[in-house]
């Protein structure tokens, strides 16, 4: 009988709980975010990585006190890796207020939504949404197509280009360049080509190849002709299955070849690279875990470290905190979650990141300057990927003031 | 010469793993005209099952008891679902094992992750056989060619040298009359099934660690596969490897012929530039839609020959 009582308080203490909670999440509803990326199909681990990092992020945020005494909140959409899919999910944003959309993967998704963004933000004023770009790099989005609505959070293709131009050593005089035959590939094939003639004349282009965007089963022939070439680097921004299996097949033929890559330190690269890749394989990086240890920064190691403690993959989005760091702060300054307020509030907004770096939001095109890192797989570093026994080392720091290019964007701003 | 060589090594070895997936494939296809979309699928179980397996046992038991599970697996697909769907039709029957594919990823998913899995090559065969202008030729290479000769041999030896391969050809053209001789037609329709889905969970296991084990693997392999059979037409194991082998070949060989069509019309003296209409077009070089070329044949062989290139009947 008291056990049945004590039931039944509890429960009742449970309701009241659980009624107080619903009280105040209704005083303070969340700032939503609509997040679209590929979350089934063959680019699905992408997505879903990303949104299990942002997740993570989020909480962290969240805990902190998110922003306005508000918290943020993720709400995915699926884009099957299609620009319409992408578009069906700004207009489910839209339909429900939310202030943001964020998208991280394919440059022509994002060139969509930025056109989306743009055409619904002219016809409702009043209810507008900011476009935040996690890594959807073409340089044109913040040149040519540069938008008020729209904030990237990742280096362009323009700077990374350069990151990876500058890593190359003094002996190397002869690079094959190998992209995915799409707006991101020759965007990465044209930037790349632009700074070996400025930074590195000495350099000979062997080989400029594009191959179409997830079709290739079979890389060995790439790799003979690589060779043939007599090429001493690969430089490629290809990710997915088109770098995996491009990189195995080349470590399998056991040529002497470096490997200069854009996206070789994410999810599955070094599953797929294994040790026969030791010293071989670099990577051009926003982050990796070897970072904050390598400068001895404990807070940035042990916020990186409880993401391992949560998920058995790499945490390389660490840096998504810049992305709710920044737009946090904004919020606050304006006081409100009005986009447009929101949006000026961003302009030339500069931060530290949370390893002490130095990030500043440019006002011209909306493009981030932060830190870069160029990684070298090897063994022996403090945080492995994947548990290959293999990590990504700092071989190379890039800070703020380095990576600042000219822009060629004409900023539209509102009126109000 | 040296590119030459390399090449066509690599591209047989390519088209040795093509054929190893299409030859379940054809043989289900063409005994049963069941067009199995989730053949591929089946392979990547192979794939997942070895990677599992060979954890704990090993690769070489892997190696066999991978695609006996794929086989079971099939066995069960037939008994259980095609055969009750068979009787609405080939359209459900299609509809059913593309859902079936469906499925299948997103189980794959569920079980293993969305990350691909470090299945890697057997220590024993993780060395370089020889080499040849430079480049190593991995022993596993040769290993998967001998696998798909041994298979190749097998199943023709069996379909044509062997009681039961009599049997399911005549099944096959003339299923009441085998069953009025005492035969059970819809058991060899079972066993013909699961004998395919077995060749493509082999395939996995060969192919799981020569590419990459990750849940996309399905989706990027099954388009290839259905054009090397119908390139190769149907009922016919003999085109499925002679298509294998050119789908190999091709793909391999546009990838180091760097010309286009401005090239070829040069030679007949026409020079193209950017002035001339459709420039853009014709200045794409081989390499650039090498990939797409199956794709091109396998429309230009509907068109000329539908039967295929050694088919016995329409498709």
């Amino acid at each position: 009988m008291r056990f049945g009582r004590t039931i039944i308080s509890a429960v009742a203490a449970g309701f009241v709980a659980v009624a107080a909670l619903a009280a105040q999440a209704q005083a303070q509803p969340t700032i939503k975010i609509a997040y679209t990326d590929p979350l089934s199909g063959p680019f699905a681990q992408t997505g879903d990585s990303n949104l299990k990092q942002m997740q993570y992020v989020i909480d962290y945020i969240n805990a902190k006190g998110g922003a306005l005494g508000r918290k943020f909140e993720l709400v995915p959409f699926d884009n099957k890796s299609q620009p319409s899919d992408a578009l069906i999910a700004l207009k489910n944003a839209t339909d429900q207020n939310m202030p943001f959309i964020m998208q991280c993967s394919g440059s022509n998704i994002a060139a969509a939504l930025i056109e989306g963004v743009n055409k619904h933000n002219d016809r409702n004023p009043d209810n507008r949404i900011i476009y935040l770009n996690c890594g959807a790099v073409a340089t044109e989005l913040t040149n040519e197509q540069c938008s008020f609505w729209h904030f990237r959070f990742d280096l362009n293709v323009a700077q990374k280009a350069e990151v990876m131009v500058k890593a190359l050593p003094k002996s190397t005089t002869k690079v094959y360049l190998l992209n995915q035959d799409y707006l991101f590939g020759q965007s990465v094939q044209r930037d790349v080509k632009k700074f070996l003639a400025k930074n590195r004349p000495d350099i000979q282009v062997v080989g400029d190849e594009l191959i179409p965007l997830g079709k290739v089963q079979d890389f060995s022939p790439y790799i003979t002709k690589i060779k043939a070439s007599g090429a001493q680097a690969l430089l490629t921004a290809n990710w997915g299955p088109d770098m995996n299996l491009l990189i195995k097949a080349g470590i399998e033929s056991g040529i002497d070849l470096a490997y200069y890559t854009f996206y070789a330190h994410l999810t599955g690269g070094a599953t797929a690279i294994g040790p026969g890749g030791e010293g071989k394989v670099r990577s051009v990086m926003s982050f990796g875990e070897n970072v904050a240890p390598a400068i001895g920064n404990a807070e940035a190691e042990a916020f990186t470290k409880g993401f391992r403690a949560k998920h058995n993959f790499d945490f390389a989005g660490a840096v998504y905190r810049t992305i709710f760091e920044h737009v946090a702060a904004a919020i606050n300054k304006a006081g409100s979650v009005d986009p447009t307020k929101i949006a000026f509030a961003m302009e030339d907004q500069k931060m530290k990141d949370f390893l002490g770096y130095d990030t500043w939001m440019r006002k011209d095109d909306h493009q981030i300057m932060s830190a870069y890192y160029v990684g070298v797989f090897k063994k022996g570093v403090k945080y492995d990927a994947e548990g290959t026994g293999l990590g990504w080392e700092v071989a190379a720091t890039i800070l703020e003031p380095d990576v600042v290019q000219p822009t060629t964007c004409k900023m539209k701003r509102p009126r109000s | 010469m040296e590119v030459f060589v390399v090449s066509l090594l690599n591209g047989l070895v390519y088209g040795m793993l093509l054929f190893m997936l299409a030859s379940g494939l054809t043989l289900i296809f063409s005994m049963m005209g069941v067009l199995n979309f989730a053949h591929a699928s089946v392979y990547m179980l192979g794939a997942y099952f070895a990677y599992t397996i060979s954890l704990y046992l090993g690769f070489w038991p892997a190696l066999i008891l991978a695609p006996i599970l794929c086989g079971l697996l099939g066995a069960a697909i037939e008994m259980y679902g095609l055969r009750q769907v068979h009787r609405h039709g080939h359209i459900p029957e299609l509809l059913f094992t593309f859902g079936l594919a469906l499925i299948i990823e997103k189980v794959v998913q569920m079980t293993w992750g969305m990350v691909a899995v470090p299945y890697r090559i057997p220590d024993g065969l993780d060395f370089s056989l020889f080499t040849i202008y430079g480049t190593q030729f991995p022993a596993y290479r040769a290993f998967m060619l001998l696998i798909s000769a041994l298979m190749f041999a097998a199943i023709w030896l069996g379909l044509t040298r062997t009681r039961i391969g009599l049997i399911i050809q005549a099944s096959l053209t003339h299923p009441d009359m085998v069953g009025a001789l005492g035969h059970n037609v819809p058991r060899v329709f079972t066993i013909v099934f699961a004998a395919g889905t077995a060749l493509a969970g082999l395939a996995g296991v060969i192919g799981g660690n020569y590419r990459v084990t990750e849940p996309g693997m399905a989706f990027s392999m099954g388009p290839i596969v259905f054009v090397v059979v119908v390139f190769g037409g149907l009922g016919s194991l003999t085109g499925c490897f002679i298509a294998s082998i050119i789908m190999g070949l091709i793909q391999t060989f546009a990838v180091v012929l760097d010309y286009s069509l401005a090239d070829l019309l040069e030679l007949v003296g026409i020079v193209v530039t950017k002035a001339t209409p459709g420039a853009e077009f014709l200045t794409v070089s081989l390499p650039r839609i090498g990939a797409l070329l199956p794709f091109i044949l396998l429309v230009l062989i509907l068109v000329l020959r539908p039967r295929g290139l050694m088919g016995t009947r329409d498709t």
